[in-house]
């Protein structure tokens, strides 16, 4: 008897079908992984298991050989299963304990919180599966991988039998990837079924027992991973043969620097650093990439380069004019320019329209206003340019930018800072979300603009998009520099991937 | 366009409900609202009562709606209105140029005292991060006190009495003051029954200042760079700063425009009709009104004009049924609060306006069927 | 010396209005829904208490009836807010202008068109303990229930996490739109027996200038006491004295400062407050989500 099945399982929003006529069995204490691209409709689907979305009709699922209709997260809970998101769902400002009984608090004479009680089963929970936090600390001052090791008790104090993980690792460091790892081998042992989504394929081959492959929205297969390579799986997932580098030319060598940065400091708003002693040299004609986790300094190092936040100490300075501090227009017109991490809050104004964006840095200058009046047909030729250049749909320069999909409002942002031809620069997170044709065109357009000689630190999350743009790469952890490797270096790594995983925890070695 | 019908979808609740409390106190809504169509229209001095009536709300209206479009809720219309009446005052009184230096010099000046007094709430949102709700509604009251506390200022005081003189005659606004009163006014007034009625009433200049305002405001707007920039921060903050904009200045510079055009409210209330500050107990409501006003409006300059006439006329001609039926005019307001009720919550009007768009097309492709057939 | 006794008397007695609507204001954000219309639940309270206490002879009924007045138009702000998602802040306005509308309205119409209340007979207010009106040592109660909802029972960790991160109290299985409508209605409860407070207990009647932007000061006691009830209920004393001191030192001899000089410092007071307090914002993460 499988533990949970799934049959013939459709869910639609409205004319977006999510997933479509899924099938597929885990048994009883299976790890259980989910591989497919962004947006393939395994969160979507792992939230309709846990209760969140009610399936369409004709799909059934199957829980312990029984036909269940799993109307709530509620009632999901109260048949064993259990769920930890990729963004966690914990109060910061609570302690450990507070979260874990949140929802079913056990009661004393029927008024107080009985927290005793809570913390008595709680500490035999963490015995038995030999993982430990301490629960009085506040959630907001755990590391990530303390904070998931919290949501993974959550389930436990439930008794969910069902373990179901949407993207643990994606932001844990390798240290904490590795006592993770030991973590679900330990709840396997004890019997706990665990469904993990993941798109790293070493991870399935490391933990799990089988591998349901999805493909936009389609049920591709299931596979046995012992059986199955790494190679198999990533090109099942992708449905063609995976071709992880794109296609550039070698950047040609060069001792100039467009962007210098030098001991750099920034503090945060606990005043705290959060870009320690950081220095950095672009050079025109390459692609730098910074590698890192999502948390180590990134955010605030964008900020103080792009004047949005300021720098404590230590100075920028681009072809050999010191920007530091100076305001973001000023900084904008020294040929500075971004392609910010948050499109729709940073890049956008969603209200404005497709035109409106792309002179929003510009408009108070000529062409586009004179005597403070706008012009509106030079904004609108300008626009039509662009958007037949950049292919941005739809092609109407007033449409609201709002109602333009992810690829399309990154393409906006892409444009308006190409045209503006600066010397350097930053994309960050430039493909987030976006779905595959998308990122080609992004990183073709990235490559075309590095051989016009300009200068591009892309700092990316994804391993696999810095390794295959970037022609130097450098890693950040904890706000410093802890590595940083050249063209040379690079072509002479074996395994460079882990190498650049190794400093992006901190290890050191990696600078001359 | 959607946001026109869900303001009138919007008005017709605040009747239908108006009406509905009106009968559970016993009187008539029917009678209730005949009595104040026709206190507002049947005669030319009521409409003239109204314009009057409506200037300072499309001056308050507008404040308000400006500082909407920045991302701004300006409660301070109140206290920005009692600035610039007080400094028409002041100056309409202590100084008498030839009134086409005086009438200049006071507006002018008056409104910029209000707009300082704006601006005062720009900056502590902007400097100080202080919400301006909070900072605009103590704002208000500190300037009811410190005019009261004027008000009783040696040289200005009238005495023996709670207001301050009058001012000048060079700083009035009001239209043919003296000609109407004249015996060649009166004798040609005579002849001309309509007009007679409608010059009876303070009619003031002011009315023109607020169209022009209007057109002003909606240039801004919609035309300048200036205008481009303070809705970007409006509708995005973050990617404002990022683009360059000076957010904090463009928050401080919104809420001294959106003074600016409270002030003037007050100055030219105080120009045109009333010529002197009274001490109060509390605010006479044109700001407030103004948020009604902007609110109905959605915050469009033109949507402005028109429902601050449809306020004024609604205040005035509400006014009559207290006379008229002994009804509370406060059925007024509640019909505001409901208005603006409804306002809040577009999304629930959504669904029957849909409803209703699709029963009007229906009805037309079915109209079409049966021409055909 | 006995003046200073009375002072303090005062500040208690003024700062009692206020610290019902604060805890009525902390009660709905921390739950997470932005309340600005405590003015209007107020005012509608204090129109109700008072006509209820005229009507039935019986305070405590008039009390009883200003929070339950101050409810019902909590009701409307609720459902618009949780169930129909507007624009909190508008709404919030909307409250304002029905409270006040509805309450002179109705006055007139009970009371033979008169925009105020006939004033209540003293015996007919709500009675004395040791020279305090009853509703102050309710206000402090109220604070303490509240402070200890929060800390100790289900009820209070619920609420809060609704205001925080309420996609994390739904998968928690906590019925956030439920504690929500506790949150506001509760608030509204308790900006009507602020108003009643005032209505049948400081002054004796009704009149249409009798809130006057206590509502408001109230939020800023709130923001000023970190949206926390021990807090709020500290910031309204400050501010209670404030007023008191309006009183008290208008009664001083020789005193030449104008009365309306000392009626605006309380809410210049308020003002300095805001700005160098605001700063540090601990508002609940999910206000007006």
């Amino acid at each position: 008897m499988t533990f949970l099945e799934l049959k013939n399982l459709t869910k639609t929003f409205g004319s977006c079908r999510a997933f479509h006529q899924i099938n597929i069995a885990i048994g009883y204490g299976e790890v259980h992984a989910i591989l497919g691209e962004n947006g393939a409709g395994k969160s979507t689907l792992m939230k309709t298991i846990y209760g969140e979305h009610a399936p369409d009709l004709g799909g059934e699922i199957y829980l312990r050989g029984e036909k269940v209709n799993i109307t709530s997260t509620s009632h999901a809970i109260s048949l064993g299963i259990g769920m930890v998101h990729q963004h966690f769902r914990l109060v910061r400002p609570f302690s450990v304990l507070q979260n874990i009984v949140l929802g079913i608090e056990p009661r004393k004479f029927g008024l107080f919180i009985d927290y005793q009680l809570a913390r008595e089963k709680i500490e035999s929970i963490m015995k038995e599966f030999n993982f430990y936090v301490d629960l009085d600390a506040k959630i907001e001052s755990l590391s990530v991988g303390t904070q998931q090791r919290v949501e993974i008790l959550k389930l436990l104090y439930r008794n969910a039998e069902l373990l179901i993980l949407d993207e643990p690792t994606a932001v844990l460091t390798p240290q904490e990837i590795k006592d993770f790892y030991l973590i679900i081998k330990n709840l396997k042992s004890k019997g706990k079924t665990i469904l993990i989504i993941t798109h790293k394929l070493h991870e399935i081959k490391e933990i799990a027992d089988k591998c349901t492959i999805i493909r936009k929205g389609e049920f591709i297969t299931t596979l046995i991973v012992k059986n199955s390579s790494e190679q198999e799986l990533a090109s099942k997932m992708v449905g063609r043969e995976v071709n992880l580098h794109v296609a550039k030319s070698k950047a040609k060598p060069t001792e100039l620097k467009s962007l210098e940065i030098s001991n750099l400091v920034v503090l945060n708003s606990k005043i705290i650093p959060a870009v320690k002693n950081f220095s950095l040299k672009l050079k025109p004609g390459f692609i730098t990439g910074l590698a890192g986790i999502d948390g180590n300094g990134q955010s605030e190092l964008v900020k103080a380069l792009t004047g949005l936040m300021k720098v404590n100490s230590g100075t920028v300075t681009i072809n050999n004019k010191n920007i530091t501090n100076l305001s973001p227009l000023e900084i904008y017109q020294n040929k500075l320019g971004m392609i910010p991490e948050d499109r729709q809050r940073v890049g956008l104004v969603l209200d404005f329209s497709i035109q409106e964006n792309l002179v929003l840095q510009k408009i108070g200058q000529a062409p586009f206003s004179k005597y403070g009046f706008i012009l509106t047909s030079e904004l609108a030729t300008f626009a039509k340019k662009l958007i037949e250049r950049f292919d941005i749909r739809p092609t109407d320069p007033e449409a609201k930018a709002q109602t333009l999909s992810g690829g399309n409002q990154q393409k906006i942002i892409l444009a308006r800072e190409i045209e503006h031809n600066p010397e350097v620069l930053i994309a960050f997170q430039p493909t987030r979300g976006l779905d595959v044709g998308a990122i080609e065109y992004i990183h073709k357009e990235l490559i075309k603009l590095r051989d016009t000689n300009k200068a591009i630190l892309l700092i990316s999350y994804e391993l696999d998009e810095i390794l295959s743009l970037s022609d130097e790469i450098a890693v950040i952890c904890e706000g410093t520099l802890t590595a940083y490797l050249d063209q040379e270096e690079i072509q002479k790594t074996e395994n460079l991937k882990e190498t650049l995983g190794f400093y992006m925890a901190g290890g050191v070695g990696g600078l001359k | 366009m959607k946001k026109i019908i869900i303001s009138l979808f919007s008005i017709l609740l605040g009747f239908l409900i108006g009406g509905i409390v009106l009968k559970l106190s016993g009187i008539s809504p029917l009678e209730a609202y005949k009595v104040m169509f026709y206190g507002s229209f049947s005669q030319p001095n009521y409409i003239s009562y109204i314009i009057i009536r409506s200037t300072p709300l499309i001056f308050t209206g507008l404040s308000v709606a400006f500082a909407f479009k920045t991302g701004l809720f300006n409660i301070g219309a109140e206290g920005q209105f009692i600035t610039g009446a007080l400094a028409a005052t002041f100056l309409g009184y202590y100084f008498n140029f030839n009134p086409w230096l005086q009438i200049p010099l006071v507006i002018i000046v008056g409104t910029f005292a209000a707009s300082l007094y704006g601006g005062l709430a720009g900056f502590f949102k902007a400097r100080f991060g202080v919400h301006e709700v909070l900072s605009t509604i103590m704002l208000n009251w500190l300037a009811l006190y410190i005019s009261n506390y004027f008000v009783f200022y040696e040289g200005i005081r009238r005495p023996d009495t709670e207001t301050t003189e009058f001012i000048n005659q060079s700083s009035s606004l009001t239209l043919f003051e003296d000609w109407k009163i004249s015996e060649v006014g009166i004798e040609w007034l005579n002849q001309h029954e309509i007009l007679k009625s409608f010059m009876r009433p303070p009619v003031n200049a002011g009315i023109f200042l607020a169209l022009i305002a209007v057109i002003v405001v909606w240039v801004i707007l919609e035309k300048t760079s200036f205008g481009f920039k303070l809705k970007a921060t409006g509708f995005s903050l973050l990617a404002s700063k990022y683009a360059g904009i000076n957010t904090n200045a463009k928050m401080t510079q919104s809420m001294m425009i959106s003074g600016a055009l409270a002030g003037m409210a007050g100055v030219t209330h105080v120009m045109g009709v009333s010529k002197n500050v009274a001490v109060l107990a509390a605010h006479e409501g044109y700001g407030f009104d103004g948020i009604a006003v902007a609110l109905i409006g959605s915050t469009h300059p033109f949507g402005v004009l028109l429902s601050s006439f449809f306020l004024g006329t609604l205040k005035y001609g509400g006014q009559k049924i207290q006379s008229a039926l002994e009804a509370p005019s406060e059925v007024i307001s509640i019909m505001i609060g409901v208005i603006i009720f409804f306002i809040a919550i577009p999304s629930v009007l959504e669904l029957p306006i849909e409803k209703i768009k699709t029963f009007f097309s229906n009805r037309r492709l079915q109209k079409q069927v049966n021409t055909h057939e | 010396m006995n003046s200073l006794v009375i002072l303090f008397s005062t500040t208690f007695m003024y700062s009692t209005p206020l610290i019902f609507t604060s805890l009525g204001g902390v009660v709905s954000e921390k739950s997470g829904v932005i309340n600005i219309g405590l003015e209007g639940m107020m005012t509608f309270g204090a129109f109700v208490a008072s006509w209820m206490a005229i009507t039935t002879g019986n305070p405590w009924l008039g009390f009883l009836a200003g929070g339950l007045a101050g409810l019902i138009l909590a009701c409307l702000h609720a459902v618009a807010s949780i169930l129909w998602g507007a624009n909190q802040v508008v709404s919030g306005m909307a409250m304002n202008f029905l409270g006040s509308g509805l309450s002179i309205f109705l006055c007139r119409i009970f009371f033979e068109g008169a925009s105020m209340t006939p004033p209540l007979d003293l015996s007919l207010k709500i009675p004395l303990i040791y020279n305090q009106y009853a509703t102050v040592y309710l206000a402090f109660l109220a604070t303490f229930i509240l402070w200890f909802i929060f800390k100790y029972t289900r009820l209070g960790l619920r609420l809060i996490s609704s205001g925080e991160h309420p996609k994390a109290a739904l998968a928690a299985g906590v019925n956030v739109s439920l504690y929500r409508y506790f949150g506001v209605l509760s608030s509204g409860f308790l900006a009507g027996l602020g108003g009643a407070s005032l209505s049948i207990v400081i002054v004796s009647n009704f009149r249409p200038t009798l809130i006057s932007g206590q509502g408001f000061i109230a939020l800023a006691a709130m923001i000023f006491g970190k949206w926390n009830p021990v807090g709020s209920m500290l910031a309204c004393l400050f501010f209670g004295f404030s007023q008191a001191l309006v009183v008290y030192v208008g009664g001083i001899e020789g005193m030449t400062v104008s009365s309306q000089i000392l009626s605006a410092l309380p809410y210049v007071l308020t003002l300095i407050v805001l700005v160098g307090f605001m700063g540090k914002s601990t508002a609940p993460s999910a206000l007006g989500q």
